[in-house]
């Protein structure tokens, strides 16, 4: 598992997609950071991080749609699946390396909240870690989400046009709630929507409910992403 | 080392292995043989665990690929079809990351520069996969099988997009592998079995449908008993005379011409020796034979013909 993590480390660095991924994620971040935070004079990040779920529906797929898709495509993963490696072994060494490439990238955009601090004398560091958080599990339920859709198919570029469709579902699920009469389809749909699950946060609320359904949807996904490799052995 | 018992393999009504049981020993090097689609890779692939059969069994060094997979893969080699490269890697790192995967515990540096020198890629061993050329991706590709030293080396169409010198050194190598290893190869071009395997299994539409040691192959399939004569005489003639002898089914002029000789091919009736005969006929008439070699039959007839008898039985 450890060698799968290492290669899949080493394909985004050694073909451009890993320097695209951190350039475009800067560069969107950047831009959002100033335009929620700077320009209104605000150290409160929480309305960048909402933006920034936005953000992730088109960034992240691009570190996913890959790693299933392509190996198939050149038919490497042959390799993979008749040595002794487990399928959910392999799974997760995909999953961990997306996450590993996400986290730094984050970590390397957190240098932006430093000149935050002049805005106000008191800053509210507890609910901008709280966000932080929320944001980083929001980001590992999207990459469950596109490492599942990756082993659906051949073509990366399906693998990410597909994750995205299911990303802007999660995301905007309840979007238009304001819309809709029927308390029923509103509760369900705010429920399904990673974006409403988020707005807890925002008010400075650590969200135990809202952890456990970003955990359990990952879950869900690497779960699936595993069968659908399973079951192809046996189609 | 490889038992294969009542192996199925099917998509829908479609089967790709329909009921095939074969046993492979300790240091054989056995020919897998047959047209596209007979269902070569497919048993490759379920034997290596890469897809799961449908029923049946198939057991490598006594351990069943599907029950324990992890263990039974730890004894196996295998090269794909498409080798399993990765063109953004360089031929060391690649090594290196087969190397980790199959959790080898030999000497790494010494084992890995082995395994280059065998396979002839030292030259091209810090350049990017995806620059190679076929031949050498090939190489790579068995070069990866070989790592962890493997007893159980599978390959399929291993000389695909080699050039002659490079075919005839894999196959060496092949042989080389045979004296220590149990080797399955696919393929078909039928020389390749002949040179290399010992022994041959013929499958098509899923079926074996021969199973021989590579020497026996060609009795499998009885034949009438073919010759090539050099006759000085008249064309025409020499040919009635030849068809007049008791025992020839068959007669042609060859068309080929040696000042005053033509070349006949003659086929006689099954067990029948007409050699004798023939001289005799061409004595009397005063035509010397100054050439007469057997016709035998090479592999690629052998296959055609079990091929059209096997048909033959499906259709009666």
């Amino acid at each position: 598992m450890f060698a799968i993590y290492k290669k899949e480390m080493r394909t985004y660095f050694t073909t451009p997609l890993g320097y695209v991924f951190i350039a475009v994620f800067l560069a969107v971040s950047g831009f959002l950071f100033a335009v929620s935070t700077m320009q209104l004079q605000t150290s409160d990040i929480s309305g960048y991080f909402q933006m920034m779920i936005f953000g992730y529906i088109v960034i992240l797929p691009l570190l996913t749609m890959r790693s299933f898709a392509e190996e198939r495509r050149t038919k490497t993963e042959q390799i993979l699946m008749t040595s002794p490696v487990s399928i959910t072994g392999m799974v997760m060494a995909k999953f961990l390396a997306a996450f590993t490439m996400f986290f730094a990238t984050v970590l390397v955009s957190c240098l932006y909240y430093i000149p935050l601090t002049g805005y106000t004398e008191y800053p509210n560091y507890g609910k901008a870690a709280g966000c932080f958080i929320a944001m980083l599990l929001i980001g590992m339920c999207f990459i469950a989400v596109g490492i599942f859709v990756s082993t659906l198919t051949e073509s990366p570029v399906t693998a990410s046009i597909g994750t995205m469709g299911i990303l802007i579902g999660f995301a905007g699920a309840a979007l238009f709630n304001g819309l809709i009469d029927s308390y029923v389809i509103r509760y369900i749909l705010s429920w399904i929507s990673v974006y409403s699950r988020y707005v807890n946060f925002t008010y400075g609320m650590f969200d135990i409910a809202a952890t456990v359904y970003y955990i359990s949807i990952t879950a869900i996904f690497l779960f699936l992403a595993i069968r659908i490799y399973e079951r192809r052995r046996y189609a | 080392m490889i038992e294969i018992s009542n192996l199925v393999k099917n998509y829908g009504s479609k089967f790709a292995v329909d009921d095939i049981s074969f046993k492979v020993g300790k240091g054989e090097i056995v020919g897998f043989l047959g047209p596209n689609g007979a269902g070569k890779s497919t048993t490759m692939n379920i034997l290596t665990g890469y897809l799961s059969s449908t029923s049946g069994t198939a057991k490598v060094g006594g351990i069943d690929i599907l029950e324990n997979p992890y263990e039974a893969k730890k004894l196996i080699g295998f090269l794909p079809e498409q080798p399993p490269v990765y063109p953004d890697m360089t031929v060391n790192e690649y090594l290196n990351f087969v190397y980790e995967i199959k959790r080898c515990k030999l000497h790494r540096e010494k084992h890995l520069a082995e395994i280059r020198q065998v396979t002839k890629i030292e030259d091209v061993k810090t350049r990017l996969i995806k620059n190679l050329s076929k031949g050498y991706r090939q190489r790579v590709g068995i070069a990866q099988a070989l790592v962890g030293n493997p007893p159980i080396i599978i390959f399929d169409e291993p000389t695909v997009g080699l050039d002659p010198k490079q075919i005839i050194e894999i196959r060496n190598l092949i042989r080389n592998l045979g004296q220590t290893h149990t080797v399955i190869l696919s393929t078909h071009i039928l020389t390749e079995v002949q040179a290399v395997c010992d022994r041959i299994i013929i499958i098509n539409e899923g079926k074996i449908i021969a199973d021989e040691r590579t020497e026996n192959i060609t009795k499998v399939v009885e034949e009438n008993r073919r010759y090539s004569v050099k006759i000085c005489g008249p064309q025409r003639d020499v040919l009635s005379a030849i068809r007049e002898i008791p025992g020839v089914v068959y007669a042609e002029i060859t068309g080929e011409r040696e000042l005053d000789s033509y070349t006949f091919h003659v086929e006689a009736e099954k067990g029948l020796d007409i050699r004798k005969p023939l001289f005799h006929a061409m004595s009397q008439r005063n035509w010397p034979i100054i050439g007469l070699e057997p016709i035998g039959m090479n592999l690629e007839e052998v296959f055609v013909k079990i091929m059209d008898a096997d048909l033959a039985r499906k259709k009666a």
